[in-house]
């Protein structure tokens, strides 16, 4: 160690001491005593070829070596060059320490620092997670500012990886690339604005930091991710808790209003706190005005909490329990600040707890507790005892324990705590006596009835033989008495007798001081009293000389007889003294109180001056006012302000529009969608008035569990202008309106949807649903919408497709105008993004009511798997074109948009093998209800035979690891020539594995299995155009497979390929505004590109179809899936679709 | 947020430094020996300091100042607790968290801080996924780890980091399964000199020790519940099952840790085991004072009261004492002036005593205050507050863990004014 020694910035003694004193295994003992220099290059030397070596173990030693030279803080930069080869290591202790030098040092060797970041940029694509994020934790700390580029872009990848570790890292390193390079701020913006949006625990306080860091500011960020961050709250890792709190109780004072309004003026009539502050009297009408009109407003608006501040404080309650400190206190502070006052009582009890824990931490916490308890005082009134002080706390949690009781002290506990002052008092910490001593005569100035007990009191220590507690009595006294002056002339008396022991300064300046200001009431002693200072006036420190001048002038004023030659004698000593201040005072004394020729205007109210009338003294207390400081926060601690401190905004006159912290339902269901990326709303006038009045609308989603909506005022009036039909129900609760909305939509634009509903209907051939790949279907299907949309007409305010929602009202995302509007228009529609309304029942049974619209024969309104046969009659385009709108994930969505017409069977058992039994199966495409993993697959049963089939079920299922089957229920009868039919569920694992098992009736068995179709291991999603390219922009390489093809003939048109499409595979169609049969104003393109999207089963993993269209019946396909053998799969069984 | 980090022992020298951001100049420290000189006790030292540039946030742990340098606004708890939360990670390492073990195991120390704090934002604090990435150190991996070349840095993720239970770590195995549970209670007290309880109260924590294989869920519940009056709990504990059934619901991290911590106020509930009877007079003429001391047992519940100490802070004008103990032994340190009794067990029967004379400083005033005794005592079986553990419970693993539940009662801050 003796080389770093020499580098280092501390003195050569020093170096040479410290060399002395560690004897590392290769530093010869003689090194220092020897000549510094030769051992010193040869220790380094030694280093370098250690690194150097091709022995990991040497290395690894070299660098213990250099880590523990950087711990002592000595220079080892020189090493750089040998050390930055080894980055790249295979070892991973040894790569851990390089990083460690590197971070230290990059910033000094900025250069060589460079030829590491190569190695690092590999590694940030590195497969293990946790590589990936320890080369953006290093890069993001190496402090070179070239490299600001390449830690942005590093940056903006990892916040969208799929590990939430590493996306944890990425909003770390945004905090260091801000410090680093400020002027990236609005690029690090985009990245917090959408890591504020991630979901993980993980994330949620390392990304609010970084806010806090990079952009406090913007609390327009946080709107949206406000109750998901309150929800999140308790799941978050301490540290993270403590961030997100402190930044909420901000976030809350600009948005909520004050609930304690009506309280505090309550309050402030009873005069409750400000009797013992007492304040100047103006200032309190002021103030009693102020809250007169606040109370006016109060009057007026009955205040009623924003579900959302009631969140909050819900939400942080049980935190209260943690067991760190800071979590504690954080949500102590965000009580105190936020909560009405009723409610800020449940922090006292946790912060009281604090106090046992260490030192450092009760010094915080009393801190804080003294702030609150000049607000709240009897928040801790029930704990007095403890702030009981022993005698083996430190000095300063002694005195801050002491601030709190006297701040606690009122008439009903007064006498207990004087009586704890009294062993305070005979503590032999001076100090603390001393301070002791101040409370009390702030308890005595501050209740009245015990002001006489504590001046007594006071005047027993003045026979203290302790000085110190003599003096600190002595100034006490001063500032009580002067408060009732004439009573206590034996006082004054008293302590004039004092002045010939107390040496104190400050004491006897004190003594001097009173005597002169009440030298009337004691004007025997007074002269006298001038007459010793006089004596000893050279020997005084200086502010008992001042005091004396000062004696001398009030007395020269008052009994100019007797003291005439004192007070000369006086100030012609100060005159000469040795201190300016006291040569300059005694000269201004002499010019006004002495009459001379020359002056004489000033000294007539000499007297005037000195003895005037002077106010009592307020005690009080040092942290009074502090809680405009965040509690909690260094600012407050300091009782200055910090550098980065955040103001603890006031809270706002009026509430601000609460709507902007709804959330649209698919950030909810982990996918966003912005009501803006679709497109045709933009054609139509009217569309875009009801799509910016929907922006404003609250909506509270079910699965927040928020108990009320918060009322808006603007939205109310808004949807009750609208129309009057519409403000019935806008009065029966104001988020309805949306539905009524829709009403009125459709009235207006009845007819002509009407026309075109016709047209389009003339213009597609509807296909059955059940019969399969028939196109013979025809008539009677064209006959059944006919008969519907009559049905319609007869009935405008008709929302036939509320049955969906009716159908499907587990899903939250189901939105039912639209879907009417597409039903009745009969076009292609993307979807838009409409929250679920709360009032689910409330629709329920406006739908039921309707229900006669769609009330088909065979219509199920809540189909189960097991009793659903292929159902809908909606037509083959309808339920494309309902697939499309369907915005719930394909689990919550069930039977509606099965792509009618596209179920095959497939023959399980032959009637022949099966003697008689023929078994047919078909994959249903309907969410297996039991469990959301499985791929229902539909049995037919059919009895060929003669006789009866009993007891049919299945055993032995064998199957490929990870798959797992749910039986169908068992068939106890199954009469001769009779069908049946049975669900069971399968979980291919997202493989086409096949799954076998034995079918058994009550006497044969037969092996069986089933293989899926690789179409049929996915089911559909809903996507927008847009969407659907961010995903396809995630899913490249690898993932993507592209296929040339030519059409067959009799699918050239857009349906055909669509049919086609989901046919072969579960998917659902995306909408998008190129689309042909959109609305006719656009004319369609010339080659439409068809997307289709949807997930596996098992893994959720995305599928995504594209097939574009070409001239001349040419076109691509493309599948992107991040599961590259369905992918594979997926691309053969569509092109076999499209080309046959 | 934590700039820099100095660890300073006892005299003043600073023996590591750890930045995680650009390098401060250990000279920023000058301000904190400053204020160090200024309070003469560490105790006294301002736990946060402000300087033209930085804001210095101490603690004092184990003789050692954990100085943390700040540029900017940040909760100083915040601070704090995390400093604490490094001293019981060392502790925990290391065995102790004294200067001598920490210059030898400097690389896991910094390795450690390392993970601890991304760009001074802690990072990973739970002692269990720590000790996933960065094994601590025994004398048996350090012998392998010299044969084989291993190394003791892990090289992937902790499950615990990436898991909604960040705190335990998986793939747990044990062949012995054993879940043991302390619940130990400190009583609170200031007694006065009439012997009359000022205040008092039961501070009480449960530590436990669980060696589980795989996930475990433990479900621990109490006879008696509703005395406890507060509680925080261990960040495992599922707080709404507690708030709604009284029962504390778990899975635990691998080995030791505190399970909750808890509180018992009400004053009509808490049992002083020991009264004291005292007698300290400073006589005003002649340079000596008398002093006796009997303790006696008050509210033991029949159990013995064991490891019985008094501790008496003189005044500074005590030269020396001449006492006589009728039990165990005292000892009087000069420089200190801490007198200690160390009494051991408490028989009943025959009161322990101590009595003597105290030889003063002439010339100097008798002292104001008479010094208040301190009491340390333990007594083994018993929670002092009633408390008891009805049952532990184990949901999700198939085995038979072999459960234990001690009580044990001591002294806290258990003072005597005289």
């Amino acid at each position: 160690m003796s080389t770093a020694a020499l580098y280092n910035d501390q003195g050569a003694a020093e170096a040479a001491v410290e060399a002395g004193q560690e004897t590392t295994p290769t530093s010869s003992s003689s090194g220092a005593a020897f000549g510094l220099f030769s051992t010193d290059f040869k220790k380094n030397e030694d280093l370098k070829e250690m690194l150097e070596s091709n022995k990991e173990s040497l290395k690894l030693e070299a660098m213990k070596r250099i880590v523990q030279l950087i711990s002592k803080g000595k220079n080892a930069s020189e090493l750089f060059p040998a050390i930055v080869k080894n980055v790249a290591s295979k070892n991973i202790e040894l790569k851990k320490l390089v990083y460690v030098y590197l971070v230290r040092y990059a910033e000094e060797q900025q250069d060589l620092a460079l030829l590491s970041i190569s190695t690092f940029q590999r590694a940030l694509k590195d497969p293990n997670q946790f590589i990936r994020a320890s080369a953006l934790r290093v890069l993001s700390s190496i402090r070179v500012p070239i490299i600001v580029p390449i830690m942005m872009l590093a940056i903006k990848e990892a916040a969208a990886d799929l590990s939430p570790y590493v996306r944890k890292t990425s909003a770390h390193a945004i905090q260091k690339l801000h410090s680093l390079d400020p002027d990236q701020k609005e690029q690090l913006i985009e990245v917090i604005e959408k890591l504020l949006k991630d979901k993980s625990t993980l994330v949620a306080g390392s990304v609010v930091m970084a806010f806090e860091e990079v952009c406090p500011d913007r609390i327009d960020l946080i709107h949206k991710n406000y109750r998901k961050l309150c929800n999140l709250l308790v799941d978050v890792e301490e540290w993270g808790q403590v961030v997100i709190i402190n930044m909420l109780t901000r976030y809350a004072r600009t948005q909520f209003l004050n609930p304690n309004i009506n309280e505090s003026l309550l309050e402030e009539g009873s005069g409750g706190e400000k009797m013992f502050y007492g304040s100047d009297e103006d200032e309190d009408e002021d103030e009693k005005e102020k809250k007169a009109e606040a109370a006016a407003i109060a009057k007026r608006k009955p205040y009623v909490m924003d579900p959302d501040h009631r969140l909050l404080l819900r939400n942080t309650k049980p935190l209260l329990q943690s067991r760190n400190a800071a979590v504690v206190m954080a949500v102590a502070q965000l009580y105190f600040h936020l909560a009405p006052k009723a409610e800020v009582g449940v922090i006292a009890k946790a912060l009281v707890r604090l106090l046992r824990s260490h030192s450092e931490v009760q010094f915080v916490v009393l801190q804080n507790v003294a702030t609150m308890t000049i607000k709240r005082r009897g928040m801790f009134e029930p704990y007095l005892k403890s702030f009981y002080i022993r005698s083996t706390d430190p000095t300063q949690i002694k005195v801050l324990k002491l601030e709190v009781l006297t701040n606690l002290a009122n008439e009903t506990n007064i006498s207990t705590i004087l009586r704890e002052f009294q062993t305070y008092i005979k503590s032999m910490d001076k100090d603390f006596v001393a301070a002791t001593i101040q409370a009390i005569g702030r308890c005595a100035t501050n209740i009245g009835e015990v002001r006489d007990t504590c001046l007594n009191g006071l005047v027993q220590l003045l026979s203290n033989r302790d000085e110190l507690v003599v003096a600190e009595s002595v100034v006490v006294i001063k500032k009580l008495l002067q408060m009732q002056p004439e009573k206590h002339s034996d006082i004054i008396k008293h302590m004039a007798k004092l002045t010939d022991n107390i040496q104190v300064p400050m004491a006897r300046a004190s003594i001097l001081w009173l005597i002169g200001e009440y030298c009337e009431h004691v004007p025997r002693i007074a002269p006298d009293v001038l007459r010793k200072m006089a004596k000893s006036f050279t020997n005084e420190e200086d502010i008992v000389k001042l005091q004396i001048i000062n004696l001398a002038a009030k007395l020269y004023l008052t009994n100019s007889k007797q003291t005439k030659l004192l007070t000369q004698y006086v100030l012609n000593l100060a005159k000469y003294d040795q201190n300016y201040d006291i040569r300059d005072r005694a000269r201004f004394v002499r010019q006004l109180i002495v009459p001379t020729e020359k002056s004489g205007a000033l000294s007539k109210y000499a007297k005037k001056l000195f003895l005037a009338l002077k106010p009592a003294p307020v005690l009080e207390s040092p942290f009074k006012d502090r809680d405009h400081f965040q509690l909690g926060s260094l600012s407050h601690l300091l009782n200055a302000k910090a550098g980065g401190y955040q103001e603890l905004p006031e809270w706002p006159e009026a509430a601000p529009d609460p709507s902007v912290r709804n959330v649209e339902v698919f950030t909810l269901l982990e996918r966003v969608t912005t009501l803006t990326s679709v497109p045709e709303w933009t054609k139509c006038s009217s569309r875009e008035k009801r799509k910016e009045k929907k922006v404003e609308k609250p909506f509270y989603s079910d699965s927040e569990g928020e108990s009320g909506p918060t009322e808006s005022a603007d939205s109310e009036s808004d949807s009750a202008s609208t129309t009057d039909s519409a403000s019935a129900s806008v009065s029966e609760e104001s988020e309805s309106g949306l539905e009524s909305e829709s009403e009125e939509e459709s009235e207006t634009e009845e007819e002509e949807e009407d026309k075109k509903e016709k047209k389009n209907q003339k213009k597609e051939p509807k296909k059955p649903v059940q019969e399969s790949e028939s196109e013979q279907s025809s008539e009677e299907e064209d006959r059944k919408p006919e008969k519907r949309s009559k049905k319609l007409k007869s009935d405008s305010e008709s929302d036939s497709v509320e049955d969906e929602g009716s159908e499907s009202e587990s899903s939250p995302s189901e939105s039912e105008d639209f879907e009417s509007e597409a039903v009745v228009t009969k076009k292609k529609k993307a979807a838009e993004s409409k929250p679920p309304s709360k009032s689910v029942r409330k629709e329920e049974k406006k739908e039921k009511k309707e229900m006669s619209l769609l009330d088909l024969d065979d219509f199920e309104p809540t189909p189960s798997p097991q009793v659903t046969p292929v159902n809908t009659l909606l037509s083959n385009s309808l339920a494309t074109d309902l697939e499309g709108l369907s915005l719930s994930d394909s689990i919550l969505s069930p039977a509606t948009i099965i792509p009618s017409g596209a179920l095959k069977n497939y023959e399980l058992l032959h009637r022949i093998t099966g003697e008689g039994l023929s078994v047919e199966y078909c994959f249903s495409r309907q969410p297996f209800s039991p469990d959301a993993n499985m791929v229902a697959v539909q049995l037919q049963f059919t009895n060929n035979s003669t006789s009866d089939t009993k007891n049919l079920h299945m055993e032995d299922v064998r199957l490929q690891s990870g798959m797992r089957v749910k039986e169908f229920p068992e068939i106890e009868l199954l009469p001769a020539g009779e069908m049946t039919s049975a669900v069971m569920g399968i979980d291919f694992c997202d493989s086409t594995q096949a799954a076998n098992f034995q079918l058994c009736s009550h006497t044969k068995k037969f092996f069986v299995s089933i293989q899926p179709p690789v179409g049929e291991l996915m089911r559909p999603v809903f996507l927008t155009e847009n969407e659907f390219k961010k995903e396809q922009g995630q899913l490249m390489g690898m993932n993507e497979i592209t296929e040339k093809l030519t059409l067959d003939v009799k699918c050239r048109n857009e349906h055909a390929i669509v049919q086609r499409v989901t046919t072969a595979a579960n998917l659902s169609r995306v909408p998008c505004g190129s689309d042909k049969e959109c609305s006719p104003p656009v004319p369609p393109p010339d080659y439409p590109v068809h997307r289709f999207a949807g997930r596996t089963v098992t893994s959720s993993s995305l599928v995504l179809v594209t097939v574009a269209t070409r001239e001349e019946g040419a076109a691509q396909l493309m599948v992107n899936c991040e599961k590259m053998v369905i992918g594979t799969m997926l691309v053969k069984d569509i092109l076999l679709a499209l080309t046959q | 947020m934590i700039h820099s980090l100095f660890l300073i022992n006892h005299s003043g020298d600073i023996f590591l430094e750890k930045h995680w951001k650009s390098v401060i100049s250990r000279s920023v420290c000058d301000y904190f020996f400053e204020a160090k000189e200024k309070a003469e006790d560490p105790e006294n030292v301002p736990p946060v300091l402000q300087t033209p540039h930085h804001y210095l946030i101490s603690i004092y742990r184990g003789k050692l100042f954990f100085l943390s340098v700040v540029q900017t606004e940040v909760p100083p708890l915040f601070v704090i607790e995390f400093l604490h939360r490094v001293a019981d990670t060392f502790q925990e390492y290391f065995g102790e968290c004294s200067e001598s073990v920490i210059k030898d195991n400097v690389v896991i120390v910094y390795e450690l801080l390392e993970e601890m704090l991304d760009n001074g934002f802690p990072l990973a604090t739970e002692s269990n996924v720590l000790k996933e990435m960065i094994r601590p150190p025994t004398i048996l991996r350090s012998v392998v780890n010299t044969l084989t070349g291993g190394s003791n840095v892990g090289d992937t993720l902790p499950t615990g980091q990436l898991s909604i239970i960040p705190w335990r770590r998986a793939g747990v195995k044990y062949t012995n399964n054993e879940a043991y549970f302390d619940v130990i209670e400190e009583i609170d007290a200031i007694v006065d000199k009439s012997g009359t309880t000022v205040f008092a109260e039961i501070q009480g924590v449960i530590e436990a020790c669980v060696r589980l294989s795989g996930m475990p869920d433990l479900t621990l519940s109490f006879m008696n519940p509703r005395l406890l009056d507060d509680m925080s709990f261990h960040p495992c504990v599922r707080f709404k099952r507690w708030e709604a059934e009284r029962v504390l619901s778990f899975i635990p991290p691998d080995g030791n840790f505190r399970l909750m911590s808890y509180h018992v106020s009400s004053q009509n509930l808490v049992a002083i085991p020991v009264y004291v009877k005292q007698n300290i007079s400073f006589l005003e003429t002649g340079s000596c004072g008398r002093l006796e001391i009997t303790i006696g047992p008050k509210q033991t519940m029949g159990k013995m009261v064991e490891a019985l100490m008094a501790t008496i802070h003189m005044p500074k004008s005590v030269l020396s004492v001449s006492l006589t103990a009728s039990q165990g032994s005292y000892t009087y340190d000069i420089t200190t002036k801490i007198l200690i009794w160390d009494i051991g067990r408490l028989n009943p029967q025959k009161l322990p005593n101590l009595r003597g004379s105290l030889s003063m400083q002439t010339g100097v005033p008798k002292p104001e205050e008479n010094p208040s005794i301190n009491i340390d005592l333990k007594i083994q079986q018993l929670a002092i507050s009633g408390l008891k553990v009805s049952r532990l419970d184990m949901y999700g693993e198939k085995y038979k863990p072999f459960k234990g539940v001690k009580y044990l009662t001591k002294a806290g801050k258990f003072q005597v004014r005289t």
